[in-house]
Order: C-alpha cells, then sequence, then structure tokens
C-alpha cells in the first residue's frame, strides 16, 4: 500500500532552484534512505513534506490525502512526524516533559501523558536521564531525544533529518538499531543521512539527490555503484578508476 | 509549601483589622497590580509573547464599566464582565494580527504598544468618551456601583482578585495548556513539528490575559473614581504591569506577587515622600536601577533565585 506519493515537487529560492520536479513513492512499512551531497535539497524535502515549507508546485499525498497548504502541525497529526537536523529539544525541559509536550495531544490528562512520555523515554534509551534538562544532555542523547519526541507522536512516517550527525562509532550503532527497531515494528521512515555505512544497511531503497533533482533510485548496492551517484558525490575524474 | 501559603492568605485577611488605612491602601496597590501583573503573565511569562501595551485592556474594560455605569445606569458588577469581554476582543484581534503574521520579538512589542497609543489618542479626542478630560465617577458610596465607604472592602476585592488569578495560573500550569505554553516559549517551531497547534495556544493566552486585565480595568476604574488617557491607556501603566512578573519572575506561579510585593511599595513610598519635593516621578529611577540589577544578577527574577536560596539551605 501506498503510504506516501510526491509527485512534481518544486521548490524555488529566488534564481535556485532547490527541488526541481521530485518524484517520490514509498509504500507502507518501508525505510527508505534519502542522500545527496550537501546542498542537494534533501532537508528542503522534508520542510516541504512537513509544511513547514509551501512547494511552488507539485503534490504530497499522505495516506491517501493532499498535505499541500497543510500547516506543520496538522500534518504532524495526520500521522507525519520529523525531527530537525539541528536538534531543537526544549532545554529548560527535563527529558520527561519533553517527550510529554508530544503525548498530551493524545493522553490530554497530565499523568496518562507522563506515563506515555515514560514509555518512549524508556525505549530510546534515555530512561536513566528522563529528569535531566534537555539543555545538559551530551550530543548523541540530544538526538536521541528528537526521536523520542518524534516518535512519541505514535508516526505512521517519520522523517528523520541526519540522526547520525556527529555521533562516534559506538553512538552511531546504537541508533542503528534503535532506527532499524523503530521500523521493523511497523513505522515507515524517510531517512536523510550521511553516514553511508548507516544509510546502506538501514535502507530498503535508496534515492539521491543532486541540485534539487533525483540522479538514482533503486537498492543501496545498485545505487552505490552507480556512476552518475559517485559524479555527483566524489566528481566525474573519480568515476573510472572506481569503476576500474 | 501548602500550610505556609495557608497561613499568609489567614495573615493578609486579618491585616487590614490591625494596621492603619496608609498601609491598607498601600497592600491594596500591592495586591492590584500582582493581579495585573499575574494576567500578564499568561501571555507574556508563560507564553513568551512580551505584550507592552497591556495597559489598553485595563483601559478598555475601565472604560467600559464607566461609561455603562454613568450613561445606563448598569452597575459595574456587571460591566466588569463586558468590559473584559471587550478587552478580550482587542486582545484577539492584537493577537491575532501578530501570531498570524510571525510578528515575534521586538516587533510584537511595538504592535502592542502601537495599539495602546491608538487607544490612547482615540479616548483622548472623543468627546462621546470624555476626551482629554477624561472620566470621573461621582461618589455614591453604593456597593451596587462597586463603590465602598470602608477601604477595607476594596482591600478585600482586591485580596480575591490577585488569589483567584493566581490559583488560574497555578491550575494551568499544572495541566496541557501550561505545558504547551512552556514549550511555545522555548521553541515555537519545534511545537509545531510536534502536532501543536501553536496559532490557538497563543491567541487562547492572549483572550485570557487581556479578558483578566479588562476586569481589572473596573477595580481601577471604581477605586480611583477617575480616568484619564493618558494615565489608564499610556505606555507607563503597561510598564507597570509589565515590570513586576520580570522582577519576580515571568513565567513563574508566584513571580508577579514576589515582583509586586517588591516593587509596589517603592513606587507608593516614592511617590508619598518625593513628590512634595518636585521628586515626582522619582519612582521611575528606582524601577530604572532595579530592572538593571534583576537583568544583570537574575536574569530569571527573583522567584527562582529565592527558591535556590530555600534549597541549598534545607539541602
Amino acid at each position: 500500500m501506498t503510504l506516501l506519493e510526491v509527485s512534481g515537487l518544486q521548490k524555488r529560492f529566488g534564481g535556485l532552484l532547490a527541488v526541481a520536479g521530485l518524484d517520490l513513492v514509498m509504500a507502507s512499512g518501508e525505510m527508505l534512505g534519502l542522500i545527496g551531497p550537501n546542498g542537494a535539497g534533501k532537508t528542503t524535502v522534508f520542510n516541504l513534506l512537513s509544511g513547514f515549507l509551501a512547494p511552488d508546485g507539485g503534490e504530497i499525498r499522505f495516506d491517501g490525502r493532499s498535505v499541500v497548504g497543510l500547516k506543520p502541525h496538522e500534518i504532524c497529526r495526520l500521522g507525519m512526524a520529523r525531527t530537525f537536523q539541528i536538534v531543537r529539544p526544549f532545554p529548560q525541559l527535563s527529558v520527561l516533559a519533553n517527550v510529554q509536550v508530544t503525548t498530551l495531544a493524545r493522553h490530554p490528562a497530565m499523568p496518562a501523558a507522563r506515563e506515555a512520555a515514560r514509555a518512549v523515554v524508556e525505549r530510546v534509551g534515555l530512561g536513566p536521564r528522563a529528569s535531566e534538562l534537555a539543555g545538559g544532555l551530551t550530543l548523541a542523547d540530544r538526538k536521541r531525544l528528537e526521536l523520542a519526541r518524534a516518535l512519541a507522536t505514535e508516526p505512521a512516517l517519520l522523517l528523520l533529518d541526519e540522526v547520525m550527525a556527529g555521533l562516534n562509532a559506538t553512538e552511531i550503532d546504537n541508533m542503528v538499531r534503535l532506527v532499524g527497531g523503530i521500523n521493523a515494528g511497523g513505522t515507515s521512515v524517510l531517512l536523510i543521512e550521511h553516514n553511508m555505512r548507516a544509510v546502506m544497511s538501514l535502507s530498503h531503497r535508496v534515492v539521491v539527490l543532486s541540485f534539487g533533482e533525483k540522479i538514482a533510485a533503486g537498492l543501496p548496492r545498485e545505487v552505490a555503484a552507480d556512476r552518475r551517484v559517485i559524479e555527483a558525490y566524489l566528481g566525474e575524474e573519480y568515476v573510472h578508476p572506481a569503476q576500474a | 509549601m501548602k500550610i505556609l501559603a495557608l497561613l499568609a492568605v489567614i495573615g493578609l485577611v486579618g491585616l487590614p483589622w490591625v494596621v492603619g488605612s496608609y498601609l491598607v491602601t498601600v497592600m491594596i496597590f500591592i495586591f492590584f497590580y500582582a493581579y495585573l501583573g499575574q494576567a500578564w503573565n499568561i501571555v507574556g511569562g508563560y507564553a513568551g509573547q512580551l505584550s507592552a501595551g497591556h495597559a489598553a485592556f485595563v483601559g478598555i474594560g475601565g472604560y467600559t464599566a464607566a461609561l455603562l455605569s454613568a450613561r445606563a445606569g448598569l452597575s459595574p458588577w456587571l460591566g466588569m464582565w463586558i468590559g473584559g469581554v471587550l478587552a478580550a476582543l482587542l486582545g484577539a484581534v492584537i493577537g491575532y494580527l501578530g501570531f498570524r503574521f510571525g510578528l515575534r520579538g521586538f516587533y510584537f512589542v511595538l504592535l502592542t504598544v502601537a495599539f495602546a497609543e491608538i487607544c490612547r489618542v482615540v479616548a483622548l479626542n472623543v468627546d462621546a468618551v470624555g476626551g482629554a478630560l477624561g472620566l470621573y465617577i461621582t461618589f455614591t458610596g453604593n456597593p451596587r456601583q462597586f463603590q465602598f465607604q470602608d477601604n477595607r472592602v476594596y482591600y478585600y476585592i482586591a485580596l480575591v482578585l490577585m488569589l483567584a488569578a493566581t490559583a488560574l495560573v497555578w491550575f494551568i500550569e499544572r495541566h496541557r495548556f501550561g505545558a504547551y505554553l512552556t514549550a511555545i516559549r522555548q521553541d515555537e517551531s519545534a511545537c509545531e513539528a510536534l502536532g501543536v497547534d501553536t496559532l490557538r495556544v497563543k491567541m487562547l493566552a492572549m483572550v485570557l490575559s487581556s479578558f483578566l486585565t479588562g476586569i481589572g480595568g473596573t477595580f481601577y476604574a471604581f477605586y480611583l473614581f477617575s480616568l484619564q488617557p493618558n494615565a489608564v491607556f499610556g505606555i507607563p501603566l503597561s510598564v507597570e504591569i509589565v515590570i513586576r512578573p520580570i522582577v519576580g519572575g515571568a513565567g513563574t506561579v508566584m513571580g508577579p506577587l514576589l515582583g509586586s510585593f517588591i516593587l509596589s511599595p517603592l513606587a507608593e513610598i516614592s511617590r508619598t515622600y518625593f513628590a512634595q519635593g518636585g521628586w515626582t516621578g522619582f519612582h521611575l529611577i528606582v524601577y530604572g536601577v532595579l530592572l538593571i540589577a534583576v537583568v544583570l544578577f537574575l536574569p530569571q527574577g527573583a522567584y527562582p533565585a529565592l527558591l535556590r536560596l530555600v534549597r541549598r539551605r534545607a539541602a
């Protein structure tokens, strides 16, 4: 079953075409990797999907209905939740209270919301930090918290914007396991990621963006061998040695 | 903590029977400005939307009740609610313009000041509402006209206003609405991404805050027996409303009260002692110095600092 269907999506910033007619289809339960060099338009795609930016053209259908023109909170409530590349926890709230802001939508009473929040906090492994202020967490824990808050909206589709960035090897392994587990639980995941090992091992399919256009799509190993992808990342002169 | 609060309330109820009338007057100002500060605290403190034009709501509320009483014979006890509703309407207009079109920080400050100034200029120039002379309320001493021979009745009304607003804010802080307000203050975009309808929550805060402030306008009018456009819609009153919660601790339940207990007596005393010697306005210098000190040394306000101190002693 198709969960997300993007067709002809366009966004222009002045003279720059940040997203140039993108088509994208995601099946329910799928984990799709969205990769591309810096400035390729990946985060802009997230901002368009989640309603933080209005597209200049094209259509976004989520779960059978158009979400173009809806506000971010409305899209979130339909079941599409995002994280931010630059994490934005509420610094003066505890970890638990941060997640509780999310769970209050489904559990209006504070004790029920707190209980639901605690379950999510435990699930992402932040249990021991539940009562600490979010502002004092390490980057790895702040990334976890960012993920926990989005997860607590109980989404059908999770948009993860570079949740591995800035983490060390152990932390990345933990995060890969966590994201894999979330997907295995039935939540579809659209993953923007620069860490190739992580994105290649997690994704069912990978879409490559360059200058706002889709230049390749397919299974992780197909994409990794695609000469247009290597060219986009490394430049033309690397294409032949890489294939040799 | 609860016992302490109960003892404080009992003490305040008994106070006017043991102290002189001057102190009762000072206490009335403390309570009243704590009430206004608490009303502002909802939108300015918890939601972090810095309204610097809350005098507009005092003025709308006061003028409405006074005019309805003088022209239509309607008791201020009823006019008070109508004044509150009209103030809330103005609050909704200001809030919608500010929040819908993304005026944040300084721009929202300017928007609120501009609306208060518009109200002031209109009140100054429209003779039907008293014009530059303002409105004077004839003293009848009739309780149904919100007038009392005994100063202590005003004392108790102001005390009830303060306690009711504080109870309301205490309640809000412990429920979803309060959790949303606190989160919005810290990161609005993150709230939107997490499914919080920030426009709706901020509008609700603005409407509630302006409604309560409008109610306060009736007390202002019928305690002072006069409404002057420059005084009741002016920037100085807006500053009086804002400065107490900021000094006491914006976005905390006790902040506006503590701020008022610190600043209102200072204002009253300096007004009494310095006004005769041609020192009118001296209290503003005191405010300025105090505000600088708070910003420098207690940026979160006096109440959070006090809490830390008490906890450290206890530990």
